[in-house]
Parts: C-alpha cells; structure tokens; sequence
C-alpha cells in the first residue's frame, strides 16, 4: 500500500482498529457505515439491530433457567411464578426462554450472511471483469439456482438429512449467494466499464491486482449494503426453518420454535408468541433500514433508491423470503 | 437576416426584466438581475460556460425551475403575456401555445415509451381543446414537412431510440413549433450532433422562426454556433449577465474581458492561432464576491473591481457590458499568434499504420487505414460520428483487440492484444480519455492515481514515486499539493490535466488522446491544448490526436488525417488540407463548420 | 451530404457489441424464448436430479431413517422399493425419473393413495389464495406509488414509504401471529385464526377463512410493488422527457398517466412475477400459521412425516411454476418495453 496520507476527515485510529487488508478499505467501509450512522434512519436502524443482539448475546448471562417448570402452561405474567411474560406451552418462562433463544439463531445468521456475500460477491466480480465465456457460465448459473425454490428445497434436505447447523447454514448462504451475485454483478459491471479501469488494464496489471485495487473498492458502498440486507433475510429464513420445525432441538429456546409452539395459546398468553415475534421483527427491521440508509447515505437519494430496490426485488425470486 | 428590420419602435417578443432565480431551501441566488428583449423574429443567443445559469434562466421563460431552484423576482413578457404571473390551467395553456421549448439531449427528451407520432401530435392534442381544424394526421405531416423528415407510417411509429440523433432532434423542434408559439427556447439543441448535421438544424430553426414569425432565444456554450446563427448576443457568467450586444459587435469587438477571452479561447476553422484559455474557475452560487465575479481571472481587474459590483453599462450603440476597464474594442479581436510547430524527427519513434481493419462483432467498422506519423509530430485524426476514429485510438493503444493489420511504433510490430505487448511497449504508448470523471478511480487520491502506472513500470521507492508524482503535476500547471485531493473535489479541466500527468509520468513516447477537451469548456479545452503542445514540443512527444473538432486540429497538429465510416479520405499537412481540401467529404466538413466570421451574415 | 447520420456508437453509449449481435440474432422474442426455453428445462431437471439424490445422499439410507430403527425388515425392503432405493445411483434415477414422466407420481406413505390425490385438490386452494393476493398486491401497490411519486416527500410518500420499508423487512410468519393477535384473538375478533376446512371442501365455501391468510401475504408483497413503482416512477417524472412534457403544458394527470406510467409498466411486471415467485414458497409458511389446507401445509406435513414422494412431486412442481413464471415475466417485460423490443 502507499504511504500517502489519508484524505479529508479520518482519524487514523479509526482506521487502524478494523483488520482488513489494507488501510485504503477499511477507511471506504468506514466511511459508507459513517454516513449511514449520520442519517436519523440510520441511527434509530442502528440502535434497534444493538438492542435486539443484546438480547440474544447478553440475554443467557441472565440468571434464571429456560427450561424448568415455572407455572402451568400459558399462564398469565398475573400467576404467581409465571414470570414478567408469563410461560408457554410446557410452563416454562417465557421471558428466560426469550433472553437465551436468539444466540443460536444469530450466529447461523452472521456465517450465512458470509456465505451469501462472499461466495455472491466473488460470483459477481469475476463474472463483470471476465467477459464472454466465464461470464455467460457464471450468471446462467446462477439463472439456473435462481429457478429452485430455495425454501423448498431447504426443506427437502433437512428433513432428509436431519436438522443440522451446518446444512442450515449452507442451504441459507448459498440460497441467497446468486441475489448477491447480481447485485454485484451489475455493480461491478458499472465499474468495470469505467475507463480508469480499462486505463489500468493497459499498462498491463495482472487481473487479481486490478480487482482488488481498482473494482473492489469502488464496490464498497454495494457490498455493505448487501451484508446488511442477507444479514436481515438470513434471519427472516432461518427464523422461519425454526418456525417450521429446524430449529434448536427442543428442550433448547428458539425464537423460530417459541412462535410456533406458543401460537395455540395465544388467547391465554400471548406473550409466549408475541415476544419471540416482536424480537424478531424488531431485528429483520432494525437491519434492513440500516442496509437502506447506507445505500441513500452513499449514492445519494434516487440512485439509492435503486440500489435497494434492486437488491430487494432480488430475495423475493427464491420464494422464501 | 435580410427582410426583418430591427426598428425600435416595435415592443419586443420577449421582455425580461430583472429576473433573479434562488434556491429553494436557502434562497442563496444562482442568476440574479438578468434583462434583455428579443425582438418578434430575432434570435437572441444566450452564451456561457457550464454553471453560469444559462440553461436556468432559460427554463424561467416558460415560467419554470427546476427542482430545487424558484423564480424569485422579475418580470418576463412575452407578446404582452406575462409569464411569471400565470399559474394552473393559464400557465399549461402558455407552454406549448405562447413560449416553446426544445432540450438539450433529443434522445432523453424524448419519451422512450410513446411513439414520434404520438408525440408529435400531443402538443395539438392538449391545446386544441376541441378546436376543428384539418385532421391531426395531416398536421403532422405538415410539422414534419417543415423540418424536412418524411411523414411516412414507419417514421410516426418508430420510438425515439429507433432513429439518429439528428432526426430525434428535428422532431424535438417540429414538437416545439406545433402550435405555433411566439417564442421557442432551445437549449443547446446541437449539442452532440455531427456539423453537418448541426448545421441543418441551425438552417432549420432560422427558416422556421422566419416563415413563423417565432423569436428564439438559443442557449449555447458554442460561440461559433451562436455566431452563425444570433442576431443578438448576451454572455453570462456567474449568474449574471456581463455583456450583451449584436452580434457582429460581440465577435468583432467585445468589451468584457470575460467574452474576450471566451472568444481568444476559441479554436476556429479560419486561422491556426494560439489558444489561450482562461485560469480558474467561476465562482459557485453562494460564494459569489461582493465585487465582479470575475475579477479574480481577469488581467485587469484593479481594486474596485474586488470592491465593488460593476453595474451594466452602456459601450456603445445597443452594447451593455458589466466592466469597470473594458477591453477596447479593438484590441478584444482574436490575436493570431501562429502556434510554434515542433520540428519533426525531434522524437524517437515513428507511428506506421500499414492498413488496420477493425470489427465490433461482425461489424467492420474500419477498413484498411494506413497512414504515419513522424516521431515528435502530431496527427489530428477528425471524423464525424460513427467515422471509427475512437475505434482507431483503442486499437492502437491496445483497448479494442479485434483488429489485423501491421501497425509499429519504433520499428516495432504491436500486437492487437495489450496483455501481449511486451511492458516496454506498454509503457511507451500512453492513452489519455475523452472523460475525465470516468477515468480516474474515484476511491483514490489524486497523487495515487497519478502514481498508480509507476507501480508496474519502475522499481522504485515510494520517496522516489513521489518525488516524480509532485515534479509531472507542477509540469501539467496542477501544483504538488494536490497529490491528496479527492479526484471528486477537481474542476473537469483539472481531472483532464490529471490524467495528463498520469500518462506522462512514465515518460512515454507515443501519446494517443481520444476527444480529451470534448468535455471540457471553452476556457479551459484552450488551457488543456496549449498546455499538451508545450509538452509535446519539450518532450518530443509523438502524438495521435483524435477530436470531431476539426478547428482543434489547427491548434495541435502539424497534419491531419479525415477519417469517413472508417476509411481514410484525405490526409496531409493540416494547413494544406485546410485551405485546399480535395476529397468532396473533407470540402462538405469544412463548409458546415460554424465561423465566428457568419455572425455579420447572420444579421 | 445526406443530413441524417447515423448515430454514434460511442454515443449510444456502449460499443456496437450489442447492436452488430442484434443483426445477427433473429427478432429478440424468438432470441429470448431461444434462451430461456431449454435452460428452464435444464432448471426443472437439475431439480429433479437434486430431489431425487438427496433421499440418496445419506450416510444411512432414507428408508431406515424415515422409518426409524423400529422397522421390520420387510417394511424397510418395500420402502427402498419404492424410493428406487434398491437399485444403483444411475439406473435408480433414470428409472425414478421415467416414472415421472409418465405420470407415475407415486404413493404417499402417510395416506397410502396416490400423491396426486393428496397435492391436486390443496394445489386449488394455494392458487386462489396466490391469486387474490398477487391482484391485491399489485392494485395497492401501483396506486400508492402512483400517489407517493406523484407528491413526492410529502406527507403521504414519507409515511408510505416508511411503512413499507418496514413490512417488505418483517418475516411473513411474524406478520402472521402479529394478524392472528389484532384481529383473531388479541384486540377484535373478526375472522377465524385458523383456516381448517373439511378435507372435502374447497376454501371459496368458506371465504371468511381467506381473509387472514391473503391480508398476511398482501402486507409482505404490497411494499416490493410499492417501492418499484413509486422509484420507477419518479424517475420518469425526473427525466428529461417528463420536463420537455412539462414544458409542452401537459397536465400533472396526462404527465403521470401518458408519460410516466408507461415506463413504470417493465418495473411493475417485473415485482408482479418476482412477488408471485414469492407467493409459492412463502406460502408454506403462511399456511402452516394459519392451518391453510394448501400445497404448502402439505408439503409442511410432508417435511414432519417424512413423506417422501408427496415431497419430491411437489418440489418439482414448484421448479415448473417458478421457470415457466420466469420465463413469462421477462417475456412480458420485454414486450412492455419499446427500446428492448424494436430492434433499431
């Protein structure tokens, strides 16, 4: 990397405290998230995605069991013993088996999400920078995964193989790779076709340099607000596996599972499902407006617009949102 | 203008007094205090470089402003209407019946998704409010008639991306004529279109406004256009108006020293003459100085001129300018200094094209170029739209591949592919692009950008690159502290003299430039040219010089190369080509050129 | 000297590629049918290769696992039987696969009848259900984004817009129990919270149980027809045509309806194909909240019991929906486009 100074208004330890490959990039994913978190949206998006992983994080350090009887099944929060959001279907409490059922549920989400925009991204810039051959393979692939029914076939598998983290994962990640592969791909392409690109391609630098010094980091913005966007639908898909029935195994909460279980007692207690849910629609809200503001924050109003839309017309063509 | 006389007894078409326009949210002025009149059946060009407000003050005649902009005080009449005042169902009726517009860019004016017949027909549709009259189909022909397209079924139901730009923008001013309006404004409609081609519109926008008693105000950043086709001229800068006069008093003898340096600056067909731009740039709105706003780059602005705003003042018969010290008439006439010509063989290589045939797909797009180029000389390639010219600097500089065909540089063969082209040939032959935004990457600074080619040619240390990287931007005129400027935060002309530097900083032999100052205004393409020929005289530098300008060419080159549909129809030493054209193609380009010397015909 | 050039191709702004291919190709509907046809093909069978070898992919076998270790012997050898488990990878494919072909769909190991008597009658049900949902959907979208664009960053387009950006984000089976508890059990007590009907009926007996289900599913499709319309709308109403319109004196009704709407016409028929893409996924998720007897509770049922034909039959289904939806999606986009459907 160059020794030149960083322009305009960094502080150099901002930079230095995110490890990525260079100071250069660091600073550009700084930057895009700063002007996100400069924007009310952003801001209230921010804090609410914080909070809810409060919760799932900070909530197991809370002493109390989520599994033991607490009072019958779907008391109210007034029976004695029931606890502040009263207890589900077992009689376990609600409010115990809230605070520990997120983590797992996050955790599959944050590797999903890396799947998805690292093997999408990948996809993507390969395809824009290598015309012809590569790129007609790369993008009818993805054509071809785009036509399965992603959900559907999550399905399949786990109720063949059984449901194991890693398969959850890996049908999460890599059903959503192609949205990401064509957000970025057109991204990319925008960039690839710009002339400093072409400039530096005559003096002859190796492709990989040229990618990474040259189309990547003017892929910043895109690439951010995708993280937040797969973040925000791997948490829809996966909450939605464990409502079906691939969660935790069940002596362990699952928020998924808690909206599930708990729905034949609503009239009684509805906190049993309505907890679970709120956190949940709390966490896909908070980050996909985050993702929003970044993208409005960095391109401006309407090629933000477009940006979003794009990438958020994209998750519905997997038929499981 | 023969058969309209310019009494002064008449009211003018067009009155506009004291029109100041703001933006909206902050009220911060972007034109302020422009007057002037049009007279029925004159053309009044409205002349200026981009942010002067032109396009602004433009829009207020139809009593618009665009978002974020609002019309904040004056008047405009137009035949005894005053605009400013109409509103609703009153305003609509105005626009398209009273005042008429015809944009920039025909190919975004007009409607993707309707057809040209449809189009053409909806001014009449919405104004004539049930009024009898022939058959819209035969008016339509008649509107088509009048700018000379066909009214065949095939044209009426094309879309707008399915015919030339040319003839997108004939039907943009057949729209604007149709319901027959005392007042047409077009902005820049020749912008982008071949000379040829511009010069049909202009002969049709004169004919009409003649034959239709329709004045025309002509917003442009063209003098030689404006030259050709305005009886009247006013020049704004900043917002304001700085000079307004007739024509042939403006090209002949300008008083501002702003519109006299526009005019120095430049290039025309008639003489090979020394550019000489303008330094700096014009204030933002909102950063506007208390005195005249061009007195930071005028050479004769004294105190007052810091201290005090000039008001405009009269310099003659029907002659304002806004100057305390105007140029004397004059002395404000282009001085045609000839441009020193680097003698040839002062360079090291020679470029030898030795019959170059190039495809897009299957496509031929040129055939069997030959020509050469002296080592440390110039070659101006012209050519009109769609003539190969860019397709030629890309297959040179190794960024279009599919071509065949002997090409050396040195002695040397060059492969069609740059990857194969050994790095010694990759550092030697040097390509500099037309947009200078697109060209820079945007996530790096200035000095990085500038450094980056350094990187894979030299081995040096970073102390060393940067050494190199202030002493190529002090030679481009750009100063080394701008080494950590965003690209973003640079003016068009300075990105372009970055890019300059970018290819001059490993020293290379051959410099191939693709329409470079085709972005860029009037002011500065001059800096950006005199600059390239200081450079290419010390350096030796042998040079391919692409532009759709053939008056550029006379500025840089020592010969020139006319390039038609990809084929070579004349070549030789420019000043020979120039004065005796010999291919009928090269006679037609040099006829339709818009000169400074047809404003006196025009009047 | 002919006054009309051609125009540039630099100006056209991208390199004569795409036109000198265009020559060459015959007319783009037949270029894109020419394309899309065999790979939607391609698609469906690589689904099936898919849903076929993941009942082989087990480091067990499918039989025993579905059955679980209780099974008699017999059981277990019938069941491989009828999976094709007793046969080698290769020929059990081809020859799962011809019955496929043929109509052979299989029986369903929780009713023991065909499985087209289990999915056809709930296929019914789903589709209604899709279909009054995508109509809602659309019409609530197109006219919201009409509105927003047309009065933009007012109050309407702001709180809008807010709204949507919240449902597009918000888990459909979330927005489910969030329905359930307003209008079912918490606050109002309107409709039913659960659709079950006689396995006889269809569910236009008994529309009342409609109701909730679609009202979920329009909440979570509404705001992607919104936010494409209002964008695809304002960016007509910001272009250089739209002002040239303007400035022609057209009124705000023939700007928004002759001018601008036209060219939202590609971006809304892209969100109604993408949303009905949705639909048939996120259906069983939706289904499975409300008890919907739907193709999606079914195959919901089919993934607890372990029914593995009813799967397979449905899965592939769901592939033919999805290409054949696709396919008419771009179809209908490129011809609601003039710049994509004339050629020059």
């Amino acid at each position: 990397m160059t020794t030149h100074p960083l322009p305009t208004t960094s502080s150099a330890g901002t930079a230095a405290r995110v490890p990525a490959k260079g100071p250069k990039r660091s600073f550009a994913a700084l930057r895009v998230l700063g002007a996100a978190l400069g924007t009310t949206r952003g801001r209230i998006s921010a804090g609410l995605t914080l909070l809810v992983l409060a919760i799932a994080f900070l909530g197991p350090l809370v002493p109390g069991s989520p599994t033991a009887f607490a009072a019958p099944p779907f008391s109210n929060p007034s029976v004695p013993g029931a606890g502040l959001l009263g207890t589900d279907v077992l009689g376990q409490s609600v409010l115990f088996r809230v605070l520990h059922g997120g983590q797992h549920l996050m955790l599959l989400a944050f590797l999903a999400t890396v799947i998805a925009v690292g093997s999408g991204a990948v996809i993507g810039v390969v395809a824009a920078y290598r015309r012809g051959f590569v790129e007609n393979l790369l993008m009818r692939g993805v054509d071809v995964v785009l036509a399965i029914p992603q959900l559907v076939f999550a399905l399949l598998l786990l109720s063949l193989i059984g449901p194991e983290w890693w398969l959850l994962i890996l049908a999460v990640g890599l059903s959503q790779a192609p949205q990401t592969a064509r957000v970025i791909y057109g991204a990319a392409q925008s960039v690839t076709e710009k002339d400093f690109v072409k400039a530096v391609a005559v003096w002859g630098v190796p492709t990989r340099s040229i990618l990474a010094r040259h189309v990547l980091p003017n892929l910043t913005t895109p690439l951010m607000v995708e993280l937040g966007l797969r973040l925000s639908y791997s948490i829809v898909l996966i909450a939605g596996l464990s409502f079906l029935g691939f969660g935790s195994p069940p002596p362990e909460p699952d928020w998924g599972v808690m909206v599930n279980e708990n729905r034949i007692g609503m009239a009684a207690n509805p906190w049993g499902v309505l907890a679970p849910a709120l956190l949940l629609a709390l966490l896909a809200v908070g980050t996909n407006t985050f993702a929003d503001a970044i993208a409005r924050a960095n391109l401006g109003e309407t090629r933000g617009e477009d940006a979003v839309l794009g990438a958020a017309a994209g998750p519905t063509t997997e038929g499981s949102k | 203008m023969t058969d309209v006389t310019r009494s002064g007894a008449l009211a003018p078409r067009l009155q506009v007094d004291g029109l100041g326009v703001v933006m909206a949210r902050s009220g911060t002025p972007v034109v302020q205090d422009v007057s002037f009149e049009v007279a029925a059946a004159q053309v009044m060009g409205l002349v200026g470089e981009s942010g002067s407000g032109k396009s602004t003050v433009a829009l207020s005649l139809l009593g618009y402003a665009r978002r974020g902009l609002r019309i904040a005080e004056g008047t405009i009449d137009i035949a005894g209407t005053s605009v400013l005042d109409l509103s609703g169902t009153a305003l609509r009726k105005a626009r398209g019946t009273l005042v008429a517009y015809v944009p920039q860019d025909p190919a975004s004016g007009l409607n993707p998704a309707l057809t040209l017949g449809y189009q053409l027909g909806e001014a009449m549709r919405i104004h004539d409010e049930g009024r009898s009259g022939d058959p819209l189909d035969d008016r339509i022909a008649a509107l088509l008639d009048e700018v000379r397209l066909p009214a065949t079924r095939q044209l009426l139901h094309s879309y707008p991306h399915q015919v030339s730009g040319g003839q997108a923008q004939r039907v943009a001013i057949a729209m604007a004529f149709a319901c027959r309006p005392r007042l047409v404004v077009l902005d820049e409609p020749t912008t982008g279109l071949d000379v040829t081609t511009q010069r049909h519109i202009l002969q049709t926008i004169r004919r009409l406004a003649i034959a239709h008693d329709v004045s025309a105000v002509y917003v442009s950043h063209d003098l030689p256009v404006v030259a050709e086709i305005a009886d009247d001229v006013a020049v704004m800068y900043a917002g304001r108006l700085v000079e307004k006069a007739p024509a042939p008093a403006i090209f002949g003898g300008a008083r501002h020293p702003y519109t006299a340096g526009l005019l120095r600056a430049a290039p025309t067909p008639e003489r090979a003459g020394v550019l000489v731009g303008i330094e700096g740039r014009p204030p933002r709105p909102g950063r506007w100085p208390i005195g005249c706003a061009f007195a930071d780059r005028c050479a004769r602005a004294t105190e007052v001129c810091v201290a005090t705003h000039p008001p405009l003042e009269p310099m003659g018969a029907d002659h304002l300018a806004r100057c305390y010290h105007p140029v004397d008439a004059k002395a404000s006439a282009p001085v045609i200094a000839i441009p020193r010509i680097a003698p040839p063989a002062a360079g090291t290589g020679a470029l030898d094209v030795d019959g170059l045939s190039a495809w897009y797909g299957d496509k031929q797009i040129l055939h069997d170029v030959r020509f050469r180029v002296q080592p440390g000389s110039c070659l101006g390639i012209v050519g009109e739209s769609g003539s190969g010219k860019t397709t030629l600097a890309r297959c040179l500089a190794g960024l279009h591949s599919a071509w065949e065909g002997p090409v050396e540089f040195g002695a040397q063969l060059l492969d069609p592919k740059a990857r194969r082209r050994r790095p010694e040939e990759r550092r030697r032959i040097q390509y500099i692009f037309q947009n200078p935004h697109a060209s820079l990457n945007p996530r790096m600074s200035v000095g990085e950008n500038v450094e980056e080619p350094l990187r894979f040619f030299d081995r040096l240390t970073s102390a060393e690159r940067r050494r190199k990287v202030a002493e190529v931007l002090e030679q481009v005129a750009l100063g080394a502290d701008l080494a950590d400027r965003m690209p973003e935060q640079l003016s068009g002309g300075e990105r372009q003299r970055v890019a300059v530097a970018r290819a001059l900083i490993v020293d290379p032999e051959l410099l191939i430039c693709d329409e470079i100052t085709s972005a860029l205004d009037v002011s500065v393409q001059a800096l950006v040219i005199e600059q390239l020929r200081e450079l290419q005289l010390q350096r030796g530098l042998t040079m391919v010089f692409i532009t759709h300008n053939v008056a550029v060419v006379r500025s840089i080159a020592q010969d020139i190369l006319v390039l038609e549909q990809g084929r070579v129809v004349e070549t030789g030493p420019v000043e020979h080509v120039l004065t005796h054209p010999e291919h009928a193609y090269t006679k037609q380009l040099l006829a339709d050129l818009p000169r400074f010397a047809d404003a006196g015909v025009a009047s | 000297m002919a006054g009309i050039m051609t125009k540039s191709l630099a100006a056209a702004g991208t390199p004569a590629r795409p036109r000198a291919a265009a020559g060459r190709a015959a007319h783009p509907i037949r270029r894109l049918l020419l394309w899309r046809v065999p790979l939607g093909v391609l698609s469906v069978v690589l689904v099936g290769v898919l849903t076929y070898l993941a009942t082989r992919v087990l480091p067990g076998d499918a039989a025993s696992a579905i059955l679980g270790q209780f099974a008699t012997p017999e059981a277990l050898a019938s069941l491989r039987e009828e999976l094709g488990l007793d046969q080698p990878l290769v020929p059990g494919l081809l020859s799962w696969f011809g019955d496929f072909v043929t109509g052979q769909f299989g029986t369903s190991l929780a009713t023991r009848g065909p499985v087209t008597d289990v999915v056809l009658p709930r296929l019914e049900n789903s589709a209604v259900l899709i279909l009054i949902v995508a109509l809602v959907s659309t019409v609530i979208g197109v006219v919201g984004g009409v509105m927003a664009a047309n009065r933009r960053d007012g109050i309407f387009d702001s709180s809008a817009s807010l709204v949507a950006l919240v449902a597009s984000a918000l888990p459909e089976f979330v927005v489910g129990v969030f329905v359930i508890f307003v209008f079912s059990v918490g606050f109002l007590d309107w409709f039913p919270a659960v659709s079950i009907i006689p396995p006889e009926d269809r569910i236009w007996d008994e529309p009342i149980k409609l109701v909730l289900p679609a009202l979920t599913l329009v909440i979570v499709t509404a705001p992607y027809m919104f936010r494409m319309v209002r964008a695809a709308m304002i960016e007509a109403l910001t272009s250089d045509y739209a002002e040239v319109a303007r400035l022609k004196g057209a009124s705000t009704a023939r700007l928004l309806f002759r001018h601008a709407l036209p060219n939202a016409t590609a971006p809304a028929v892209q969100v109604l194909g993408l949303n009905l893409l949705y639909l048939a996924g996120g259906i069983v998720l939706v289904e499975t909240v409300f008890q919907y007897p739907g193709i999606g509770l079914a195959l919901a049922s089919a993934v607890q019991t372990r029914d593995v034909p009813v799967l397979q039959f449905i899965v592939v289904l769901l592939a033919i929906f999805f290409v054949t939806l696709n396919i008419l999606t771009d179809l209908l986009v490129l011809l609601s486009t003039p710049r994509r459907r004339a050629p020059r």
